[in-house]
């Protein structure tokens, strides 16, 4: 039935593009503007604050610091990050030593059906990203075996981690000089703030079915 | 005049017309949506340059519409995702019954999806003793109330919040009454929550199908959507053939397009981009994930130069936000799952114009949906074809039903205007006689249907030919 159904639907289809085909226009390029770097810090920040993120731009050297305030003044008990990282790196390092009022790094263990109870229980999760948006605010996250896709959406607050000298101007800028189309991982994000909803009478609310909070800590070098 | 196979529009219409409850919510709704496209969309001759691009890109996309469809599957299936053709709903339906009972499910978790809406899927599977939950706040909150969506983009968009609040409280046990919002999220967030985690399939629709990469785009505000594609073991996306595009580098532009259009944003809170299953190594997302790509009369639209331009369309939903009907009857009055102006140029072409082709008249023609489709469809000189469809005498239409209200009585009255207006003799006579007697014109019939909701034209004593003669003005 299924192969059936696809020949007749693609003949039919064939045979519409070729009795009347379509002109088909080369589209131009979307025009975009070239910021510089600070100028791009700047926007994105702008932009995604707008839209209920909290924005922080942090030397290299500080960001653990500063991360660890943040945690503290929100009473976060349970951390999930990413060990085998160069981020996941950074805070076991910062974590020693350390008073008890930091929350526990917990490890996205084993896979999701084994884990899934843990995850739904977990506080809040750090991730990397691989770049950001400065034309529309956004970060770009291509989750894998050390991040996981759920980091960024189950835990009520997500942390997010972008070095500065990866934001894009455009979304279409990242896409081509990266060469996403030779390399799609399983899933690509592109992440602007907190889950939000205006479903009833258009009145804003934050944190529907994802996060409630979305920090993103720029660091510079 | 009353429809013997579809929907009583009329009815509707005036039912809607004397809701002042519902009227409110539209107009309120409505009028925020235009201000926050229009604070989006503020540069004019950019917005313009946008729109062209967006209309390229679809264009182009149609018309290598079957390579890149054939493109799609082999990619997905390189990917690892299974792909399911259906010409039908029912055997659209049919695909997503066959994969849940492979995996002996009963527990589905929906994102938004206006194809599962015209597939009826959720009252199929509940036959099948399967709960297909909405997710979507907006969609949520109408299936708890056993209703269908009103708006494209903010399916619950005809309730206030004092009607959602009783909802929640009669639909949802040991729910108290509130009627403050962010309670209401918080209901409705840890209610889904214990759906998301206990699915066993999630299903979701797709806004844009990548045929160079295999990648099906997902865009939202609430993370349902990326919970129902990531959570459960098992994702089924499910799209219109129309959806493909023919590369990655067509997202962008799409994207901007879509979400400016619907909602006046920059971006969504999420734009999420699939390409494979659950890999070796990887911890979640999905291990199967099903692309089932339906027709259910699309390919047939594309065969017309004219009418295929429908198939651009990206449900952004602006075109329902912009018209003068729409805002005034609300989407319910249609009787389709597209209402608005899109459904008036869809639901005529894919269910005929018998059942549907009175929405077509819908329409005081005013052109916005023209001005502010993202794609430039131009919808209102596709309703003006599908008005004639319907007298059509042309045999090689492809639009089911057409010709169907083909009559003497019509055919005659058009030929006696032709008459009257290519011989002077007959024309003369004809005016001297409509200037005695036309006001005495019974009103029955047609003219009676005419003129319940519009004053009827008086006729003039004298013509303007007469007038311009006896003002000494010199005409041709």
């Amino acid at each position: 039935m299924n192969d059936a159904s696809r020949a007749q639907i693609l003949n039919r289809l064939h045979a519409a593009t070729k009795q009347q085909p379509v002109e088909a226009p080369e589209a131009a390029g979307l025009p975009g503007e070239a910021f510089s770097r600070d100028e791009k810090i700047e926007k994105l920040k702008s932009l995604m604050e707008a839209v209920r993120t909290e924005v922080h731009v942090v030397g290299a050297p500080n960001w653990t610091a500063l991360f660890k305030e943040i945690l503290i003044k929100r009473d976060v008990k349970t951390l999930l990050y990413a060990p085998d990282t160069t981020l996941g790196d950074r805070l076991q390092k910062a974590w020693v030593t350390e008073s008890n009022e930091l929350p526990e790094l917990v490890t996205y263990d084993g896979q999701i059906e084994d884990f899934k109870e843990k995850l739904f229980a977990t506080d809040a999760a750090i991730t990397s990203t691989v770049g950001g948006i400065a034309e529309t605010g956004a970060v770009i996250l291509w989750p894998d075996k050390n991040e996981p896709r759920l980091m960024s959406l189950v835990p009520p607050i997500h942390i997010a981690v972008l070095e500065a000298e990866k934001i894009y101007n455009t979304f279409s800028e990242a896409i081509q000089t990266e060469n996403w189309s030779d390399k799609m991982p399983t899933n690509v994000l592109l992440i602007s703030g907190p889950s939000k909803t205006a479903d009833i009478e258009l009145t804003l609310a934050f944190g529907v079915h994802g996060p409630k909070e979305l920090i993103v800590l720029i660091v510079k070098d | 005049m009353p429809n013997d196979t579809g929907p009583n529009f009329q009815q509707n219409a005036s039912r809607a017309l004397n809701d002042k409850q519902l009227r409110k919510n539209f107009k309120f709704a409505m009028g925020n949506f235009i201000l926050k496209r229009k604070q989006i969309f503020s540069d004019e001759s950019k917005t313009e340059q946008l729109r062209q691009i967006g209309n390229d890109i679809k264009r182009r996309a149609l018309s290598q519409l079957p390579q890149l469809l054939e493109q799609l599957e082999e990619k997905c299936t390189q990917n690892g995702i299974q792909v399911h053709w259906a010409e039908t709903l029912s055997e659209a339906n049919q695909h997503v019954l066959r994969i849940m009972q492979t995996h002996r499910a009963t527990r589905l978790v929906k994102g938004k999806s206006m194809v599962s809406e015209e597939m009826g899927l959720n009252d199929f599977l509940q036959k099948k003793g399967i709960e297909a939950r909405e997710t979507d706040l907006g969609e949520f909150i109408i299936q708890l109330n056993n209703e269908k969506p009103s708006h494209i983009i903010v399916p619950a968009i005809h309730k206030n919040k004092k009607q959602i609040a009783q909802i929640f409280h009669e639909k949802l046990s040991d729910t108290p009454y509130t009627e403050d919002v962010e309670e209401l999220n918080a209901i409705a967030r840890e209610t889904l929550r214990k759906k998301f985690f206990d699915a066993q399939v999630g299903l979701s629709g797709v806004n844009f199908a990548v045929a160079e990469t295999g990648t099906l785009c997902l865009i939202e505000n609430e993370g349902n959507g990326r919970m129902s594609t990531t959570v459960p073991p098992v994702h089924i996306a499910v799209m219109g053939l129309e959806k493909v595009v023919e590369k990655l580098a067509d997202v962008p532009p799409l994207l901007r397009l879509l979400t400016g259009s619907a909602t006046g944003q920059l971006i969504t809170t999420y734009v999420n981009m699939i390409t494979s299953p659950r890999k070796d190594g990887e911890r979640d997302g999905p291990r199967e994930v099903h692309l089932i790509i339906l027709d259910n009369g699309r390919s047939k639209i594309l065969s017309d130069p004219q009418l295929r331009q429908t198939l651009q369309c990206i449900r952004c939903g602006t075109c329902l936000n912009h018209c003068p009907v729409y805002t005034r009857i609300g989407g319910h009055a249609y009787g389709f799952v597209y209402p608005g102006p899109i459904g008036k140029i869809l639901n005529p072409q894919i269910e005929g114009l018998k059942k549907a082709g009175e929405l077509a008249t819908a329409s005081s023609l005013c052109e916005a949906c023209a001005e502010v489709c993202p794609v430039k469809i131009p919808i209102p000189q596709l309703l003006r074809r599908l008005r004639n469809e319907s007298y059509a005498s042309d045999s090689f239409s492809t639009v089911k039903d057409s010709g169907y209200k083909k009559n003497l009585i019509e055919t005659i009255a058009w030929k006696s205007w032709e008459m009257m207006n290519t011989h002077p003799l007959i024309n003369t006579i004809g005016q001297k006689i409509m200037s005695r007697l036309g006001a005495q014109i019974p009103k029955i019939g047609p003219l009676k249907q005419w003129t319940r909701h519009r004053t009827a034209p008086k006729f003039a004593s004298k013509s303007l030919h007469q007038l311009i003669d006896e003002e000494g003005i010199q005409d041709e």
